[in-house]
């Protein structure tokens, strides 16, 4: 494939930079750290603080969750690389208003060893914070072991619902609780297509056949549940359908929210293609479809494939999935 | 009694950079089987910068300590803190020694490990960095007790460590990325047990020479 490259190993720095200068209106680099991007009002005075972080590579994840009644502060890593310890202290440190900070983070050992080393520094310097692990991908333990679940998508919602409730003034207790029941309440499954390359690395290093497909695949090419051969579109929305639904706890009311990303690779239409039938399997099930995102939220830099995720709504989650936000990835606006 | 100054010894340190910044591909390849491919990456990156800083002349112990910053602040993901966090701990205990021989030598790795343990909760079998370091050292620690010398010594660790390594090949990830592999795993060794066993090996054979 062809890319866009000075360096490969400047690729992080190189994004960053890019990434702030064109959303310059919501977000400014910290002062003393090029590996994390503040939100332009984080650091509110009484309000709680809200970071997250992780490996570059996802765009618009993890930084372009940065803004106004959204993530306050994100800390970047290398390329499928958890953040520095230091970064996430910066992140921190960027985001505490004297009310707290909540690090909202994917469940990866090496993010939580940073955030628990980073945790522990920022403590020392009075700042309290608190922790919620995304662990929403279905098909990366069972579900007598959801802890070790990895996070995937699931956890935009979480940082939604999170920052909502920080933006309506919750208590750092309030905003954690939050966060959790919104994770808790949602499920992501991934499907991979076509593997995904490192640039300084210059090959894939997984492989998925042509033909075939890898059901339940990471987000950084971790392997799936099985590998299938590849199915009509309809089919294996079906399939991701089943997956996520068969694991998620029954909506209060039937109301599911729905995230349909894509992983890098994969043209938009096709993702509006898979979204139809993702609808049609939700509300065989006798379920209602409030909230639904569909585009690139949150990718694994070239991978062809997608991932779906669906939480599962109740009166406190729906409020706060539509509190206004405005971040560069996502604008969101109270319906009428 | 054999033994090393810390005083003018950063090049053992500059050894074990080099041979990380040499096997970068190699690393790459063998964690991009069951992992993400960036592991050669990262750890050359780490070493190299901080080599960059490095004088020979320099204190070993202020070497690891420069490693230890750059890995902790620069680099991240797992290995940064896991290697950050042992190289400091290494270097703790070198400043307290003043000197090494055999026994401090041992006492040195071992504050690496304990550190190694502490941050990174896996156990020994997990197919980690721990299934080369922890029966390395025991093998060092055992020719000790039976009387053998400090070379003879260092040359346990170097083979306990490769062979350590060679074990995580039949071994079921049960932390980290591969972890999520489960029996699919099996068949490969561990990259983190794989650049362990590089830099015991590489520091094995750089302080021999100095004896």
């Amino acid at each position: 494939m062809q890319r866009f490259l000075n360096n490969p190993d400047d690729i992080v720095d190189e994004t960053v930079a890019g990434f702030v200068r064109a959303h310059g209106d919501l977000v400014r680099l910290d002062q003393g750290n090029r590996r994390v991007v503040v939100a332009r009002n984080a650091g509110q005075p009484g309000r709680v603080g809200i970071v997250t972080g992780g490996g570059a590579g996802h765009e618009p994840a993890f930084m372009g969750y940065a803004g106004r009644n959204m993530v306050d502060a994100v800390a970047v890593g290398e390329l499928f690389s958890s953040p520095t310890a230091k970064s996430f202290l910066d992140a921190i440190r960027a985001a505490d208003g004297g009310a707290g900070v909540a690090v909202l983070y994917g469940n990866y050992a090496g993010d939580n060893m940073n955030v628990r080393m980073a945790a522990k520094m920022a403590e020392a310097e009075g700042i309290e914070v608190a922790t919620v692990v995304a662990n929403d991908d279905v098909c990366s333990a069972g579900p007598d072991e959801r802890e070790r679940r990895r996070g995937v998508a699931g956890e935009i919602f979480m940082w939604k619902i999170g920052a909502a409730r920080a933006a309506r003034g919750g208590t750092l207790a309030e905003v954690i609780a939050s966060a959790q029941k919104a994770i808790d309440n949602c499920r992501s499954v991934g499907v991979g297509l076509a593997p995904c390359t490192l640039p300084a690395v210059g090959h894939p290093n997984f492989q998925i056949e042509p033909g075939t497909m890898e059901l339940g695949i990471g987000h950084h090419g971790e392997p799936g549940m099985r590998v299938a051969p590849l199915g009509r579109a309809a089919d294996i929305a079906t399939e991701m359908t089943g997956l996520v639904l068969d694991d998620l706890p029954s909506p209060e009311g039937g109301r599911v929210a729905v995230l349909v990303s894509g992983l890098g690779a994969t043209a938009m239409n096709e993702l509006y293609v898979l979204y139809d039938s993702i609808a049609t399997a939700i509300e065989a099930r006798g379920l209602r479809i409030g909230r639904t995102l569909v585009g690139n939220y949150f990718t694994s830099l070239d991978m062809v494939g997608a991932t779906l995720t669906v939480m599962a709504l109740d009166d406190e989650l729906s409020e706060l999935l539509e509190t206004d936000c405005a971040c560069p990835a996502l604008l969101h606006q109270r319906r009428a | 009694m054999a033994s090393i100054r810390d005083e003018g010894a950063a090049g053992i340190l500059l050894d074990v950079a080099a041979e990380i910044v040499a096997h970068r591909a190699y690393l790459s390849e063998i964690d991009g089987l069951i992992g993400d491919g960036d592991h050669g990456v990262n750890m050359a990156k780490g070493f190299g910068r901080a080599a960059e800083q490095i004088k020979p002349e320099d204190r070993l112990s202020s070497a690891m300590r420069t490693l230890s910053g750059v890995l902790l602040a620069e680099i991240g993901g797992s290995m940064g803190p896991l290697y950050g966090m042992m190289f400091a701990a290494m270097a703790d205990s070198l400043e307290r020694a003043e000197g090494l021989d055999a026994d401090g030598f041992g006492q040195m790795l071992r504050a690496g490990l304990e550190a190694i343990e502490e941050i990174g909760q896996a156990k020994v079998g997990d197919k980690t960095l721990l299934d080369a370091f922890a029966p390395a050292l025991s093998a060092y620690d055992a020719a000790l007790a039976q009387g053998k010398d400090f070379t003879t010594a260092l040359n346990v660790l170097a083979q306990e460590a490769i062979a350590g390594r060679d074990r995580t090949v039949d071994m079921v990830a049960r932390i980290g990325r591969a972890a999520r592999l489960g029996e699919r795993s099996r068949g490969v060794p561990d990259a983190g047990a794989t650049s362990c066993a590089l830099i015991l090996t590489t520091l094995s054979r750089s302080v021999a020479r100095r004896l």
